[in-house]
C-alpha cells in the first residue's frame, strides 16, 4: 500500500494529464458533433450525405482503429496536429504546444470518434421535440432558421443534455487508451510503468487507478441520473 | 368525420410525406419551385466545398507522400507476388489468409463475450431485481433476531451489488482487460489463456451494462405485472423469469444489441494484452510490408462492415418493436 502515498504525484499527475485530453478532446468532440448534426438535419443533401457517412463510420470502427490512423498515420502523410498548437493555451495544456505530438494526435482521435456520438446525441434531442411544434412554427410562417432558433433547438437542448452527458463519460473512460498510443504520464500510462517496468505490486496500484478514474467517472454519472430523475419527474 | 377517418387521414398524409423524401425532417415544408432552386444551387456549392476539402486534405497529402502507389497496396491486391518486400516474398497469398484468421479470433472472443454478457447480464438484472424485492420484507413470521439478519444480508448483499456495479461501469474498459490480464496469472490462472482474459474483461462491464439496461426495463414495467403475478401465485423467481425478465428483453432489444456492437468493437482491445485478433494480426504484418495505412484502411473496412451489419440489425428490430411485433 505504500506506493500509493509514496508516488501520490505520479498518480495525481496522471490525474491531471488525463483531465487535460478529456478537456480538450471534449471541446473538439463538441465542435465536430455540432458541425455534424447542422449537416444532418439541414436541407442541402450532399452535407446530409456528408453528416450521415461521418456518423456510421465513426460509430462502427473501434477507437483503437481510430487512434492507430490518427497517432501514427497521420505524421506518415506529415501531419502532426500542429493547427493545435495554439499559444496562450499552454498554460492551462501545457502539452499542446511541445514537439513530440501525441497528446495533440490523441485528443484529435477521441475528438473525431466522440464527435460522431455528440452528433447522434443531439439529433435524438432534435428528433424529441413533438412535430407539432415545428409545424405549429412552420404555420406561422417561420423560416427553418427562425423555427431552429426559437422553437426547435430550446427545447431539443434540453432533452439532448442526458445523452450529452453521457457521450462525455463514456469519452472519458476510452481517454484510458490514450496510454497505450505514445502519451507519456496520463493515468493509464503511469498504470503501465509502476505494473510493468517498476514492478510495483498489482493490487495497491489497481485501487489507485481506480480510485482516480471513478473520481472523474461516478459523480458525473451521479449527476447525469439526478437530472434524468428530475427530467422524468418534472 | 369520425374519430377513426381522422387517424385514417393523418397517417395518409404521413406515409405520403415520408415517401416523398424520407430522410427529411418536419423542420421544413416541401420545397416549392424557388426553395428547390435554392437547395440545387446549395448542394452545389456544398458539394464543390466538400470535394476541394477532400482534395486538399485527404487527397493532395496522401497523393504527395506516395500512398497511393502499388508498393504498398501490392500485398493486398497484386495476385502475382511482384510487389513484395524481400521479407515475405508471397505477401498476398500470406495476407488475406492471416488476417482471416485474426478475423475469426475476434469474432470468437467477441461472441463469447456477447454470450456471457447477456447471461451474467440478465442474471444480474433478476438478482438486482429480487434483492430490490426482499428489501421490503419484514419477515414478521420468523423470530425476532432471524428476521433481523435476514433483513441485514439483503442489505448487504444489495450493497455490495451495488458498489460492484457502479466500479465496475465506472472503470475504463481497457484499465479492466489490462488487470485481469495481470491480476489472473498470479491467482493460478495460464498466462497463455490470453483471449480469455479478454473475454472476462469484456464481460466484466458489459454484463454490468447489459443488467443495468434490463433492470431500468424491468422497473419501467407497469406495477400491475408484477402485482398480477403474484395473485396468481408466482413465486417471486418464477415472477422475474416468466413475467418481468422476458417483457424488459424485448423493451430493451434494441439498447442490448447496441451494447453487443460495443462488444465486437472492444474486442480490438485485444492488441494490450497481445490477444492474436484481427488488429494486432495487422500490427504485425505491418513490420513486415510497411504498409500502415493501406493496412489500418483495410482493417477498419472490416470492423465496419460486421459493425454495420449488427447496427441495422438494432435499427430493424427498433422499428418492429414500433410496429409491435417481435
Amino acid at each position: 500500500m505504500d506506493v500509493l502515498i509514496e508516488r501520490f504525484h505520479l498518480f495525481f499527475d496522471g490525474f491531471l494529464l488525463t483531465l487535460q485530453v478529456c478537456v480538450v478532446a471534449g471541446v473538439l468532440a463538441l465542435a465536430f458533433g455540432i458541425v455534424a448534426a447542422v449537416c444532418r438535419i439541414s436541407p442541402i443533401p450532399p452535407l446530409r450525405w456528408l453528416g450521415t457517412a461521418y456518423v456510421t463510420v465513426f460509430r462502427n470502427v473501434p477507437l483503437t482503429v481510430v487512434l492507430f490512423f490518427t497517432v501514427f498515420g497521420l505524421p506518415i502523410i506529415g501531419n502532426r496536429a500542429e493547427f493545435l498548437k495554439i499559444h496562450g493555451l499552454d498554460r492551462l495544456f501545457p502539452r499542446l504546444t511541445i514537439d513530440l505530438p501525441y497528446f495533440r494526435l490523441v485528443c484529435l482521435g477521441l475528438a473525431i470518434y466522440t464527435g460522431a456520438f455528440v452528433c447522434e446525441a443531439l439529433r435524438s434531442g432534435v428528433n424529441a421535440v413533438a412535430s407539432g411544434q415545428s409545424e405549429a412554427a412552420r404555420a406561422l410562417g417561420l423560416t427553418f432558421i427562425q423555427n431552429l432558433r426559437y422553437v426547435v433547438l430550446p427545447q431539443a437542448w434540453k432533452a439532448a443534455i442526458v445523452p450529452l452527458g453521457t457521450v462525455l463519460v463514456a469519452m472519458a473512460k476510452n481517454s484510458a487508451l490514450a496510454g497505450f498510443f505514445g502519451l507519456v504520464g496520463d493515468l493509464s500510462a503511469t498504470m503501465q510503468t509502476l505494473v510493468s517496468q517498476e514492478g510495483e505490486p498489482l493490487i495497491p496500484v489497481m485501487i489507485g487507478i481506480s480510485f482516480w478514474y471513478l473520481l472523474m467517472t461516478i459523480p458525473a454519472s451521479l449527476v447525469l441520473d439526478t437530472v434524468e430523475r428530475r427530467r422524468k419527474l418534472a | 368525420m369520425s374519430r377513426a377517418e381522422v387517424d385514417v387521414e393523418l397517417s395518409l398524409h404521413t406515409s405520403r410525406r415520408r415517401g416523398r423524401a424520407p430522410s427529411a425532417s418536419v423542420l421544413y415544408d416541401a420545397p416549392g419551385p424557388r426553395a428547390r432552386r435554392t437547395i440545387w444551387i446549395g448542394s452545389a456549392l456544398a458539394a464543390a466545398v466538400v470535394l476541394f476539402l477532400g482534395w486538399r486534405f485527404v487527397y493532395r497529402p496522401l497523393e504527395a507522400t506516395g500512398q497511393f502507389s502499388l508498393d504498398l497496396w501490392g500485398p493486398f491486391v497484386d495476385s502475382s507476388n511482384n510487389h513484395c518486400p524481400g521479407a515475405v516474398p508471397h505477401c498476398f497469398d500470406q495476407i488475406w489468409p492471416r488476417l482471416g484468421q485474426g478475423l475469426l479470433a475476434t469474432l470468437r472472443a467477441a461472441g463469447l463475450a456477447i454470450l456471457a454478457s447477456l447471461v451474467f447480464g440478465l442474471a444480474l438484472a433478476g438478482l438486482r431485481i429480487q434483492l430490490k424485492h426482499l428489501m421490503t420484507r419484514r419477515y414478521r413470521h420468523l423470530p425476532a433476531p432471524l428476521a433481523w439478519s435476514a433483513r441485514g444480508l439483503t442489505v448487504g448483499l444489495n450493497g455490495l451489488t451495488r458498489v460492484c456495479v457502479e466500479v465496475l461501469r465506472g472503470m475504463p474498459v481497457v484499465i479492466t482487460i489490462f488487470f485481469v490480464a495481470r491480476g489472473l496469472p498470479e491467482l493460478g490462472l495460464p498466462p497463455q489463456a490470453t483471449m480469455w482474459y479478454l473475454v472476462i474483461g469484456l464481460t466484466l462491464y458489459n454484463a454490468i451494462v447489459i443488467a443495468e439496461v434490463v433492470r431500468s426495463g424491468m422497473e419501467g414495467l407497469p406495477k400491475g405485472q408484477r402485482e398480477a403475478a403474484s395473485s396468481l401465485g408466482l413465486s417471486s423467481t418464477q415472477t422475474i423469469t416468466l413475467v418481468l425478465l422476458p417483457q424488459a428483453v424485448r423493451i430493451m432489444l434494441p439498447a442490448i444489441i447496441s451494447q453487443l456492437v460495443v462488444v465486437l468493437k472492444d474486442t480490438s482491445l485485444g492488441f494490450i494484452i497481445s490477444y492474436n485478433e484481427l488488429l494486432n494480426i495487422g500490427k504485425l504484418a505491418i513490420q513486415l510490408l510497411h504498409n500502415p495505412l493501406q493496412m489500418y484502411f483495410v482493417i477498419g473496412l472490416t470492423y465496419l462492415a460486421f459493425n454495420y451489419a449488427l447496427s441495422r440489425l438494432a435499427d430493424w428490430t427498433q422499428r418492429r418493436l414500433a410496429r409491435g411485433g417481435v
